[in-house]
């Protein structure tokens, strides 16, 4: 039976799933439900100078009859007062002890984070956070994601930070950077004993197109807000394996955060060195209850593979992400339609034909089950995600007999082509209808 | 044992016609729209008669833009939002839905394009405008769906439109003929009213064409001339006590019922004669009237009647019994119905035979007969030059809608014989194309 529980950094959780800062930890009572429904940890809203917030707060993408498949806030740092918030604390470590409460930080001065770093270590936090991430309201005051983009700052801070923390002290980096690597060896120079990520991205998430503003609209206007939720896990997953692969940045433990709802995203975070996974969107859009469905899928998915613990798989998959230019150009997938599960949507036929290879053919006799023309075909994948039905379209690997060679190696034996008109172009001779053969084609 | 309690008011009798096709709510529109895959050559708009857009209606309920989906469907069809309700889907638009083939439910089409055509005559927007006035001018003779769809078109296309109808109202079948529990007599007339109010036409009631002198008239003073006259009463089965007081023909019964609702009497036992979609309304409405027991009999076997499938199930699951391979010899009682007499029937060499010896009585307080409609022939026998075929359908071209008399158009039940509202709304729009290619060729 699968062992769920960490020792992230030495901050201890029965298990990987935390809640991260966020409106679902405002308060202890909100805390203490989310452990009794099952959840690890909870890093708390971040607690700072009690700020004041707007009407109303968050907006959403909605993907057909999905909602909220990105999820955007314009809320602030606690607005509670930091008396209120450390009284919670003391009493949810009381009732929890073994539970990992972390403790989210934001202020401005030396003297600021002096102080509450001490405060909140005597009301019993097991960890702190830095929120160098929030990218809407107070990086405008030169915190949050405005620290998280300047990696000297980022450092500094860092290092006051560590002066006066006897607890672990993760630091939370912003995505709104062109390379998370830069903060996130500013945050290992300046002591940090983990990092987490990623932060909101800065966004606008949809107009009104009655009020011609950003959602959310407050009194006809609005601001970029912090985009998080399903829609940003493929981004955050880049940034993770990023700073996972980095020499001198993997040493330290990484808390995973972005768009995760369910235990194949978990896994998927852990797959690229993820210790710890933090979660707010799905708990905001289902309640804490979900945390079910991820840890039971979880324990499954270590159950039938053999690991004990999540250390036992945390970053295998570092290995399979390489750069583009390692990748064997000599392997072939040829897509396979299913004819017994075919529907004869015909999806595929025009996604290829109108948005690939042109390598799919319609039946002459009406009848709606496509054909692959395999020497057209360039496995590119297309048609098995637009088919709506399970297990219908597959790609399988054929083996053409090619030896395996990269752009790499072909480089280095000056074989990739060099000219504009290069018989060594990998679409020569490659199969494509007659510019003219489009007019004969009604669009539908 | 009766499934239904006769209803003694308005609002029982609505509850025992509960519409099989309610209309959506947003949030069911919303997430039925969802699930359209946008297939590519869309089957669903290969088996709709009038070849509606749906993949593209659909797109457009869900993305809000219900107004742009009421105009796709009205671009196709005049009668979109009748035929949201009372097209048989399951054989056409939704029975093609690729979802079929992989037991999914397919997306319900007819209640979706019932929404947005209810969305938009209910917010009375006006999506079309009368064409250029080009002067000539078209009669179109009866009211119905062929006639409508005629006429929107026609004035759309910038004709001066007079149709005559020789009802009290319009629509024809659509008001009188369908079962209650597929369209309300509401819903009809403001479909009609949405579309009167922007294509302006004109109706003129209780004006049948029976003469040759009115017809005479209608060609001196119209360039062309449309026959929607549908069919007629129903027809004479032509055997004994078939005039005794409590027998009804079912298009009749029907009528009456659409126009008169709780107040008509419908006695304990009930005999329908007829195998077709008719007889299975007929045989629904009198179990949902309250009668004890409602026998249908058809003189072929189930599974040679003309009714589709879910028509019979829809009667059966309202407590009818069907009773088959046999055929009414004469109808029993003195002053009012008593009983019929059958005799069973027999195929031999693909004709039906009586099979002597075999009479069986089925007593019963009424009957009503679903035996098919008469034919108008006697109006086309007043028309020179017009041809029709030896069920007496008027003959035309299948793409002009244009009769051997080269002024009169025809299309609907009177060029089919009877077929759905949705190929006379087809029949009738094709029609207005025909007659604007041949006055302005």
């Amino acid at each position: 039976m699968a062992d769920l529980s960490i020792n992230f950094a030495g901050i201890k959780a029965p298990n990987p799933f935390w809640l991260a800062s966020a409106p679902p930890t405002n308060s202890g009572y909100q805390i203490i439900k989310a452990f009794e429904a099952g959840w690890g940890g909870a890093v708390w809203k971040t607690l700072g100078l009690p700020t004041i917030n707007v009407s109303s707060r968050y907006g959403a993408v909605n993907y057909r009859d999905t909602r909220m498949a990105g999820f955007s806030n314009i809320e602030l740092i606690s607005d509670r007062p930091l008396s209120d918030n450390l009284k919670e604390m003391e009493e949810v470590k009381k009732y929890f002890p073994d539970h990992a409460v972390i403790a989210s930080l934001m202020v401005d001065t030396r003297e600021e984070w002096i102080q509450i770093i001490n405060d909140v270590q005597n009301a019993g936090a097991d960890g702190i956070e830095l929120n160098f991430g929030c990218p809407h309201g107070m990086c405008e005051r030169g915190m949050g994601s405005a620290v998280g983009q300047e990696p000297e700052v980022l450092k500094t801070i860092v290092e006051w930070v560590m002066d006066e923390a006897k607890i672990p002290v993760i630091t939370k980096l912003s995505p709104n950077v062109s390379h998370i690597t830069d903060p996130g060896l500013a945050a290992v120079q300046g002591g940090s004993d983990a990092l987490s990520l990623v932060n909101t991205f800065k966004s606008i998430v949809g107009l009104d197109l009655d009020a011609y503003a950003p959602f959310p609209v407050v009194d006809g206007k609005g601001t970029n807000g912090g985009y998080c939720g399903p829609a940003i896990k493929p981004i955050a997953l880049h940034m993770l394996k990023e700073l996972a692969q980095h020499q001198k940045i993997n040493h330290l433990p990484i808390s995973g955060i972005g768009g995760i709802e369910t235990w194949k995203d978990a896994a998927e975070y852990i797959l690229l060195g993820a210790t710890s996974l933090q979660v707010c969107t799905a708990a905001m859009h289902y309640g804490f209850g979900i945390v079910r469905e991820m840890k039971s899928g979880l324990e499954k998915f270590m159950d039938d593979r053999g690991y004990k613990t999540i250390y036992d798989f945390a970053g295998k998959a570092l290995p399979n992400v390489t750069e583009w230019k390692y990748l064997n150009l000599n392997y072939s997938v040829k897509a396979k339609i299913n004819n017994d599960k075919c529907v004869g949507c015909d999806l595929c036929y025009i996604a290829c034909d109108d948005g690939a290879h042109q390598a799919i053919a319609l039946p002459k006799d009406g009848s709606r089950i496509p054909s692959i023309i395999e020497e057209n075909c360039v496995g590119c994948n297309l048609c098995s995600l637009v088919c709506p039905i399970e297990d219908c379209i597959t790609m399988v690997q054929k083996d053409n007999g090619k030896a395996h060679i990269t752009w790499h190696e072909r480089t280095e034996n000056n074989t990739i082509p060099s000219t504009f008109n290069d018989d060594r172009a990998g679409g020569k001779g490659h199969y494509v209808p007659k510019p003219s053969d489009a007019l004969k084609t009604s669009i539908k | 044992m009766a499934e239904y309690k006769k209803p003694v008011s308005e609002k029982a009798f609505k509850k025992n016609f509960a519409l099989k096709k309610p209309l959506m709510n947003d949030t069911e529109a919303y997430y039925e729209s969802s699930r359209c895959l946008f297939c590519y050559d869309a089957p669903c708009i290969k088996a709709c008669p009038t070849g509606i857009d749906i993949p593209l209606f659909i797109k457009q309920i869900h993305t809000k833009n219900t107004e742009g989906a009421a105009k796709t469907i009205y671009d196709s069809n005049w009668l979109g939002n009748a035929c949201g309700t009372v097209c048989p889907t399951g054989v056409l638009c939704e029975g093609a839905c690729v979802y079929n083939h992989q037991d999914v439910q397919p997306l319900q089409i007819g209640r979706l394009q019932h929404y947005a055509t209810t969305s938009v005559i209910d917010g009375s927007k006006k999506l079309y405008n009368v064409g250029d006035l080009n002067g000539l001018k078209i009669a179109v003779i009866g009211a119905g769906p062929a006639g409508i769809a005629c006429a929107c078109e026609a004035r759309a296309l910038g004709y001066k439109v007079d149709v005559f109808e020789a009802k009290e109202q319009p629509t024809g079948l659509t008001v009188h003929g369908i079962a209650p529990y597929k369209i309300t007599n509401e819903e009809v007339l403001k479909e009609f009213a949405f579309l009167q109010n922007q294509l302006g036409f004109n109706v003129k009631y209780n004006n049948a064409i029976t003469s040759k002198k009115k017809l005479k008239d209608l060609e001196s003073k119209y360039d062309a001339i449309f026959i929607g006259v549908g069919l007629g009463k129903t027809s004479v089965l032509g055997i004994e006590g078939e005039n005794i007081n409590g027998v009804v023909g079912a298009v009749e019964f029907i009528e009456e019922l659409r126009m008169k609702h709780h107040l008509v009497q419908v006695p304990n036992k009930v005999i329908v004669l007829g195998g077709g979609n008719t007889a299975m309304d007929a045989a629904s409405e009198a179990a949902r009237m309250g009668a004890h027991e409602v026998t249908l009999t058809y003189r072929r076997s189930k599974e040679e009647k003309g009714a589709y499938e879910f028509e019979y199930d829809l009667a059966k699951s309202a407590g009818v019994k069907g009773v088959f391979n046999c055929t009414p010899v004469e109808i029993i009682g003195k002053n009012k119905v008593e009983a019929v007499k059958f005799v069973k029937t027999q195929k031999f060499e693909d004709k039906l035979h009586p099979v002597v010896g075999t009479d069986f009585i089925i007593e019963c307080d009424m009957v009503i007969k679903a035996t098919g409609q008469a034919k108008q022939g006697h109006l086309y026998e007043l028309i020179e030059k017009l041809e029709i075929d030896n069920k007496t359908r008027i003959i035309v071209n299948s793409e002009s809608f244009q009769t051997s008399n080269p002024k009169y158009f025809a299309g609907g039940d009177a060029i089919n014989g009877g077929a759905e509202v949705v190929n006379a709304a087809y029949d009738g729009k094709m029609a207005a194309q025909g007659i604007h290619k041949w006055l302005t060729k």
